[in-house]
């Protein structure tokens, strides 16, 4: 278990090296530099005042010593600064995380308590009508864009309940029912989507284990429907399950990305986005960093969940 | 009697023994989602080629005197906050979304493809440097590389294609490099480099053509994934820029604003998005199952 956690970790720290070059190298194929961009609004610079900012931003350096230097920022944990708000980005950003961590685990919970059910219900009815309904469903959410479904969501609440959400942010404190509300609903437009990569994955390894010889066996000894397939097959068939719930979280940012503009809600992944539509490129280049390092992490977790749920990963190096 | 090497058959679809419309007539029975799927994308395709005759107004012409109109005779689907044609733009977005997408999937797929078929033919530790650096560009989420990239690059339709592209290409690499391992070990491979055929002919020529396949597959599921950023780049204001009619920037607007005012103009390209996406998953699905002899039978 040891190596094999010592290599994961490896492994991980140089993924994490290899994408920081190629986000910095990206974000340097933006045609003009961040000053020009700055100062574009401002009308007429002086040049000395140009090179200041230059030299304060450390662009003037080559490109090998600002690469080193910004991963010494990283590594200390500096997230650099905000060049709109002219505040140290990581101040901006600490109260976005709780929002986009809520809204994340929400959404899994969702995919999850979706996926599951209806991937056992269609490997269990295979080749049934219902199977082919289920099928269709979670087709239908992969299909649509997760804004457009947040829209749609919006659409239904206003039309049937005459009831249009806050368009701002509530505190839990202030309101706990319409902070509630106010995330279950784009949980939900997420979730939904993120759920049918879920289903399909357990459809089909529940479909498989459900051939194995210990499912006959159990069968044999007269146990009930029910027992074999919740006790015994889904807790062998989850093992690609858990690997799938892990790759689906870059998948969830993406929906989330998108789903925080549509319901403004205050987080990261919103964040990311004003940032970019604002050229905050020193910002863009600290959260995408940052969203490469919540990926890695949470893959390296799920590698040693599986290590735990699977004896033979844990043994076999 | 000397065997020349380019005489080696090479085995390649079924589809071409007995003729193409056999072939889909049979696919059809066999997958009706999946033919219904096809039938959706053949719609695309019709509307975003004859996107001038199918149109009712000029999708970039604004009328101030009707402006969020309700869906009538003159304006089916209703017009937009400037007043212009939503059914018509929706008809012109079939192209933009068309083009975009099918050029960045071959573009991501053929770039992909051809690093995984050498990559995976040369082995050893070219193969692993290289897997390693497609586990890098695949390790951040999609939407999130290609935001960054179309935001570095610029608006413009080219760059948006090549944004869209990129994610694509580690996942292409992935499939075809999948299949090269596999087909590397036949044994006609292992005669024709018998017979000394040199390797790039050996790579392009005998095991190139046995990875269409997979290739169709993953074209026809990537296809619907990058309708999907498209419609989320453009949503974003980051994708292709007006004046080009969208569907993603169309839905561009404030749903709760328009909910009751127009709700005609956050239902209509949601659903032509929808609708195309649902179609080349449906059509992916039933292809892998035919054409993915791996997934066969399960």
């Amino acid at each position: 278990m040891k190596t094999y956690l010592a290599q994961r970790l490896v492994v991980a720290l140089l993924t994490l090296l290899g994408m920081s070059a190629v986000i910095f190298a990206l974000l340097r194929l933006a045609p003009g530099d961040i000053v020009d961009i700055l100062f574009s609004t401002a009308g007429y610079v002086s040049p000395a005042e140009k090179q200041a900012l230059m030299k304060e931003l450390g662009i003037d350096q080559p490109y090998w010593v600002q690469y080193l230097d910004w991963l010494r920022q990283i590594a200390v944990g500096d997230l650099g600064k905000s060049y709109r708000y002219d505040l140290p980005a990581w101040q901006l950003i600490k109260p976005l995380v709780p929002v986009t961590l809520e809204l994340a685990a929400l959404s899994i919970l969702f995919a999850v308590l979706i996926g599951v059910p209806t991937g056992v219900v269609s490997a269990v009815r295979q080749d049934t009508a219902l199977d082919y309904a289920l099928r269709v469903f979670s087709l239908a959410g992969l299909s649509m864009p997760a804004f457009w479904l947040g829209m749609v969501i919006i659409l239904g609440l206003v039309t049937w309940f005459a009831w249009i959400p806050p368009l701002s942010y509530v505190s839990p404190a202030e309101n706990f029912k319409l902070h509630a509300v106010q995330f279950l609903l784009p949980a939900l437009a997420v979730g939904y989507r993120s759920s049918a990569l879920i289903m399909r994955i357990t459809r089909s390894s529940l479909l498989e284990v459900m051939r194995e010889d210990y499912i006959r066996t159990a069968w044999a000894k007269g146990q009930t429907g029910r027992v074999v397939i919740w006790r015994h097959a889904l807790k062998n068939a989850m093992l690609p399950v858990v690997t799938i719930i892990g790759i689906e979280f870059a998948f969830l940012i993406g929906g989330l990305v998108v789903t925080e503009t549509v319901f403004n809600l205050p987080g990261v992944a919103r964040f990311l986005v004003q940032a970019i539509l604002w050229r905050d490129y020193p910002v863009v280049q600290n959260l995408v960093m940052f969203i490469a390092i919540v990926v890695i992490l949470s893959n390296l977790l799920v590698d040693m969940l599986y290590g735990v749920l699977d004896p033979r990963v844990r043994y076999g190096g | 009697m000397a065997v020349r090497p380019t005489a080696i058959a090479v085995p390649v679809g079924r589809a071409s023994r007995d003729g193409l419309v056999a072939a889909v007539v049979r696919f059809a029975r066999k997958k009706p989602l999946g033919a219904a799927g096809g039938v959706l994308m053949l719609v695309m395709l019709v509307t975003a080629v004859f996107a001038d005759v199918l149109q009712t107004h000029d999708p970039i012409a604004t009328n101030a005197a009707y402006t969020l109109g309700a869906p009538n005779a003159e304006h089916w689907l209703g017009t937009d906050h400037l007043g212009r044609d939503i059914y018509s733009r929706i008809v012109h977005g079939a192209r933009v979304s068309l083009v975009v997408s099918v050029a960045s999937t071959l573009l991501g797929s053929v770039l992909g493809g051809i690093i995984g078929l050498l990559s995976g033919y040369v082995g050893g530790k070219s193969d692993l440097v290289t897997q390693r650096v497609l586990d890098i560009l695949q390790g951040l989420p999609l939407l999130v590389l290609a935001l960054v990239m179309s935001a570095a690059l610029g608006p413009a339709i080219h760059n948006v294609i090549i944004a869209i592209s990129i994610p694509i290409v580690p996942r292409a690499a992935r499939v075809i490099r999948a299949s090269v391992l596999s087909i590397r070990e036949t044994q006609y491979v292992e005669a024709a480099r018998a017979l000394g055929v040199r390797h790039v002919r050996i790579a392009f020529r005998h095991i190139l053509p046995n990875t269409i396949g997979p290739f169709i597959v993953l074209c026809t599921a990537q296809l619907g994934s990058a309708i999907l950023v498209e419609a989320t780049l453009s949503f974003l204001t980051l994708g292709v820029p007006e004046p080009y009619p969208s569907w993603g920037r169309m839905l561009s607007v404030s749903a709760a604003e328009y909910a009751q005012k127009a709700p005609h103009l956050v239902l209509f390209p949601g659903v032509a998005i929808s609708l195309v996406v649902f179609g080349s998953n449906l059509l992916g699905d039933a292809l892998r199952d035919t054409l993915d002899p791996r997934l066969r039978g399960s």
